[in-house]
């Protein structure tokens, strides 16, 4: 069985799955039940001078019958007093001393932040996390992503924050920014020991037809929340692989945003995590989701003969390169499975009319009953002459494994663009003709 | 003993209560939500009146079930009984891809009786009739699902339609045949008074022949429609035939239709004779009305059954017997009642079924019932319209895709003209006729409505009639190999 524990910059953890800073970090009693459940790690609810929040405070996007493919909130951070936060954390250390956990901070001055810092190691707290994230309510109050979206401001608090800071100090990013690198260079700069990504992304999910006032609804107003769940996780693939990417980062990372399963986590760990954090799924279904997701990446991770979470950590990074070094050479084409269609002509319409019309309509000679038994209904075809191998019929073919994308030998050499620029210039080669 | 009421009140309506009960919204949009959206989708072409399926089914998940009933009704104007009374499974829900990859279709029909209730309950009109009218004056003889489709379709061409229907309501085998436990009468009626708003001119309890003659028809009207169904089963032609308690299947469907339900006489022990989906509806509406036994008596094998499996398996649930390979030879009676009826087995002697001699038995029956299968109208076809061509069986002759016959003025559809299958067959045949009508008044070929889930067909295939006849009916699915190999 493959070894599950991690270790973020000094943080131990028996496996990376971590709670999250947010509602399912609140209280003692819910560290106690995610530590039961499984969880490596708790990011305890971000702690700070205490707010009020108001009443109605998520919304979601359903697609379908989905619900909440899409999360947002409008909730701040703990509205607990900081004294119930701390005295809290203590207790819960106290009983899993082996768990991660990790204060999450939100303060203005340098003279609140060694005062936070200060307190939160007192309490036992294996490290901080520095909530520069937060996409509304506390940046009006100049905290949060008013911070996060600021290089040089971030680089001065979290220069603070280390001025005092003898447990490991993580700052969160907000994705609410142009390059998520920036902010995560200014973090380096400054001294913090790993970095974590994302917090919620700027959203209105959805406006009541009848009202004309978005969701959530208080009282005929609405404010714009923080998007999170399934939704939002490519967006926070990208901005993890770019640091885990970048020279200037180069810290240890704790990825965020839509995980749901064991999957979501590798893809995560792959992309250069070493801990993952969930949020949204686990206010969807519960604690519970940890078993299959411990369960699912030590198979996995037996499957492909890794010894441990390191053993994955950061291993499909360098696969994702510039535009320019893909080979313009590649080709591969759609090839339909007859045994499998079933004949919806999905592939047909969105290549037709949202494609490069390669796929015909043909008779369906000697395909059995034809799809949808239909005697006689025509089936498509792929024309391989026009197939530029997009993938869209094979995205949107409801069957899996009908239509799969055949790599075809070109028997030409790999060419990059700037390879192709290069060969331009030297007058190696003429220009390739355009697409008619 | 005469046959009386079986049930009480409660009881006879708990039992004929909707088999398929309208979807609630949550499971309207989960079905939904399983449907693919299909482009040039099978499910359309295996549809007679060929609604544009896909387009009714989005605009359900989108939230929109009066558009899905303006797309539904557009192109069938029975679409609220279509919905209950359609055997599906061997049309667009025996077509539909979702089939083939989960091995359970989308419920196309119960999501149509979903859309076209929510704007009959709400009495949204979703059609519309043209302000300017051509002037002409069609009549249609027959207020069944063909002359209902024919009425409709020309009054939205702006034609003025006048229904003659002899029963004292119209809607046919819609309002007085189908199974009640599909669909009570009611939701035929409510179409019939849709219709009515769209401004077709009914004159019921009107029979043409004796009411009123087809010259005087010939007379006032530009063209005539018929669509006068099929009439009852032929007598059997053996001894005790006359009795009481021996009918018509229809009669007794009919009785049900039409009274209260716990006041329909029923017996305790019901035979129907006959192999068809006419046969069963009625054994299945005689246990749910209370008979202990009722038991179907078919001359041939369960295979020869023309009856859908699918109905056969709901009588088999409803506890209904099943007798094969036997003939009535006579109905047995005392003090003027029914008693029993005298069987025999069946054997073929010169390719025609016989009674083999010695064979004879007795069941006990108190309620006979014949359904072996509705007679064609040749007679009052031949003394209405001497000059109209019919075919062997007695069918209209006519042209399938405009109705016309032989007769330039005449046109016809549904059960008379196409031997007997479904009411979706009979709407389909009326509405093609109204264009069929409408081009020889005026010349115009009309297209159907805009399906938005086929723009851009090349081959701008017509809809509806891809595929006339059922389909996942295994005998036809070898004979399609067959075709293909
Ligand atoms: C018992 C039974 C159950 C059925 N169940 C189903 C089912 O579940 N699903 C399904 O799809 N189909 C079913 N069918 C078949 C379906 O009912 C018919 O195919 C359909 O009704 C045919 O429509 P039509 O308009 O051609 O004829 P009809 O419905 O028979 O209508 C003909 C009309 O013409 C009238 N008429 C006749 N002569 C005259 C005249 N001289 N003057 C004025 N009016 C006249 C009649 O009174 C009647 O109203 C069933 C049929 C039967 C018999
Ligand atoms: C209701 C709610 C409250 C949150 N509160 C905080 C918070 O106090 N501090 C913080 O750093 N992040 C907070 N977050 C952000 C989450 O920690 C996490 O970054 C984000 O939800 C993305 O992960 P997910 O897709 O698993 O939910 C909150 C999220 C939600 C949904
Ligand atoms: S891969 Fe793209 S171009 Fe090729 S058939 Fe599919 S949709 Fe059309
Ligand atoms: S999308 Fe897939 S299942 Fe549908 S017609 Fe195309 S190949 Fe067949
Ligand atoms: S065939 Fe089935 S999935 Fe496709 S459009 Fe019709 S109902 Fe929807």
């Amino acid at each position: 069985m493959a070894d599950l524990s991690i270790n973020l910059a000094g943080i131990k953890s028996p496996n990376p799955f971590w709670v999250a800073s947010g509602p399912p970090a609140n209280t003692a009693y819910q560290a106690h039940r995610a530590f039961d459940a499984g969880w490596g790690g708790v990011v305890w609810k971000t702690i700070g001078d205490p707010i009020v929040n108001v009443s109605s405070r998520y919304s979601s996007l359903n697609l379908g019958t989905r619900r909440m493919v899409g999360f947002n909130n409008i909730e701040l951070i703990s509205d607990r007093s900081p004294e119930t936060n701390f005295r809290e954390i203590a207790e819960v250390k106290k009983r899993w001393p082996d768990h991660a956990l990790i204060a999450s901070l939100m303060v203005d001055t340098r003279e609140r932040w060694h005062e936070f810092v200060k307190r939160s190691e007192d309490a036992g707290a294996d490290g901080i996390e520095l909530n520069f994230g937060c996409p509304h309510g506390m940046c009006e109050r100049g905290m949060g992503s008013a911070v996060g979206q600021q290089p040089e401001v971030a680089e001065k608090i979290v220069g603070w924050v280390m001025e005092a800071a003898k447990i490991p100090v993580i700052t969160k990013l907000t994705p609410n920014i142009t390059d998520v690198t920036f902010a995560a260079r200014a973090a380096r700069k400054a001294g913090s020991n790993a970095i974590s990504l994302i917090n919620t992304i700027n959203s209105i999910t959805q406006v009541n037809l009848d009202t004309f006032c978005p969701e959530p609804f208080v009282a005929g107003l609405s404010s714009h929340g923080g998007y999170c769940g399934p939704a939002v996780k490519p967006i926070a693939l990208n901005m993890v692989q770019s640091c885990a990417a970048d020279p200037q980062v180069r810290l240890p990372i704790s990825g965020i945003g839509g995980i749901a399963s064991w999957r979501d986590a590798a893809e995560f760990i792959a992309l250069g995590s070493t801990s993952v954090q969930v949020c949204t799924a686990i206010m969807h279904y519960g604690f519970r989701i940890v078993e299959d997701m411990a369960e699912g990446l030590s198979d996995y991770l037996d499957s492909k003969g890794m010894k441990s979470v390191n053993d994955l950590i950061g291993r499909a990074v360098p696969t994702l390169q510039k535009w320019e070094s893909l080979d313009l050479h590649y080709k591969r084409i759609a090839s339909i499975d007859y045994e499998k269609c079933i004949g919806c002509n999905l592939c047909y319409i969105a290549c037709e009319d949202g494609a490069h019309q390669a796929i015909a309509l043909v008779p369906p000679n000697g395909h059995g009953l034809g799809p949808g038994r239909v005697p006689g209904k025509p089936i498509p075809e792929i024309k391989d002459q026009e197939c530029v191998g997009c993938n869209l019929c094979s995205l949107v073919c409801p069957v899996d494994q009908c239509i799969t994308m055949v790599s075809v030998d070109t028997k030409r050499e790999k060419m990059s663009w700037s390879d192709y620029q290069r060969k331009l210039a030297q007058g190696e080669i003429e220009p390739i003709p355009a697409h008619p | 003993m005469p046959i009386s009421p079986q049930l009480g009140q409660d009881a006879a309506a708990a039992n004929m209560a909707d088999i398929k009960p309208r979807y609630t919204p949550q499971e309207a949009l989960i079905e939904a939500n399983r449907c693919l959206f299909c482009f040039d989708a099978p499910c359309i072409q295996a549809c007679p009146t060929g609604i544009d399926i896909p387009s009714f089914i989005k605009k359900i998940a989108t939230g929109n079930p009066t558009g899905a009933a303006r797309t539904i009704l557009s192109a069938n104007i029975l679409g609220a009984s279509c919905a209950r009374v359609c055997p599906t499974s061997v049309l667009c829900e025996g077509a539909c891809v979702v089939l083939d990859r989960e091995g359970d279709p989308v419920k196309i029909g119960r999501l149509q009786r979903y859309a076209t209730d929510h704007v009959a309950e709400r009495k949204v009109s979703v059609l519309k009739t043209p302000a300017k009218k051509t002037g002409r004056r069609i009549a249609i003889i027959g207020g069944g699902p063909a002359g209902l489709g024919c009425a409709a379709e020309l009054t939205q061409l702006g034609h003025s339609a006048v229904v003659f229907e002899k029963q004292p309501q119209a809607g046919g085998l819609n309002t007085y045949g189908i199974a009640y436990y599909k669909m009570p009468p009611q939701v035929s009626l409510e179409e019939v008074a849709m219709i009515r708003q769209l401004g077709v001119e009914f004159r019921c309890g009107i029979e043409v022949g004796k009411d009123i003659a087809v010259a005087q028809l010939e007379k006032e009207f530009d063209a005539v429609f018929i669509g006068i169904g099929l009439a009852g089963s032929p007598r059997l032609g053996i001894a005790g035939e006359e009795l009481p308690e021996v009918m018509q299947a229809l009669d007794f469907i009919a009785q049900i239709h039409t009274r209260p339900l716990h006041e329909v006489p029923v017996g305790r022990r019901v035979a129907v004779i006959g192999g068809g989906n006419t046969a069963i509806d009625a054994v299945t509406q005689a246990r749910r009305l209370g008979a202990q036994d009722a038991a179907i008596v078919y001359r041939r094998a369960q295979a020869d059954m023309s009856a859908y499996d699918f109905e056969q398996e709901l009588a088999k649930r409803d506890g209904a017997r099943f007798l094969f390979n036997v003939v009535p030879v006579e109905i047995l009676g005392s003090d003027g009642h029914v008693t029993g009826l005298k069987l025999a087995r069946a054997e073929k002697v010169g390719g025609k079924l016989k009674p083999v001699p010695g064979t004879e038995f007795v069941e006990p029956f108190d309620m006979i019932l014949k359904a072996i299968g509705e007679q064609k109208q040749a007679g009052w076809l031949k003394q209405m319209f001497p000059a109209l061509e019919l075919d062997a069986r007695g069918v209209v002759v006519r042209d399938v895709d405009t109705g016309q016959t032989n007769l330039p003025k005449v046109f016809a559809g549904g059960d008379c003209a196409n031997g007997g299958r479904e009411v979706v067959n009979a709407v389909a045949e009326g509405k093609k006729a109204a264009r069929g009508i409408h081009a020889f008044l005026d010349g115009h070929k009309v297209s159907g409505p805009v399906q938005p889930s086929r723009l851009g067909v090349k081959d701008g295939a017509p809809v509806g009639s891809g595929f006339d006849r059922p389909i996942r009916v295994p005998e036809l699915e070898k004979e399609y190999f067959a075709q293909v190999k």
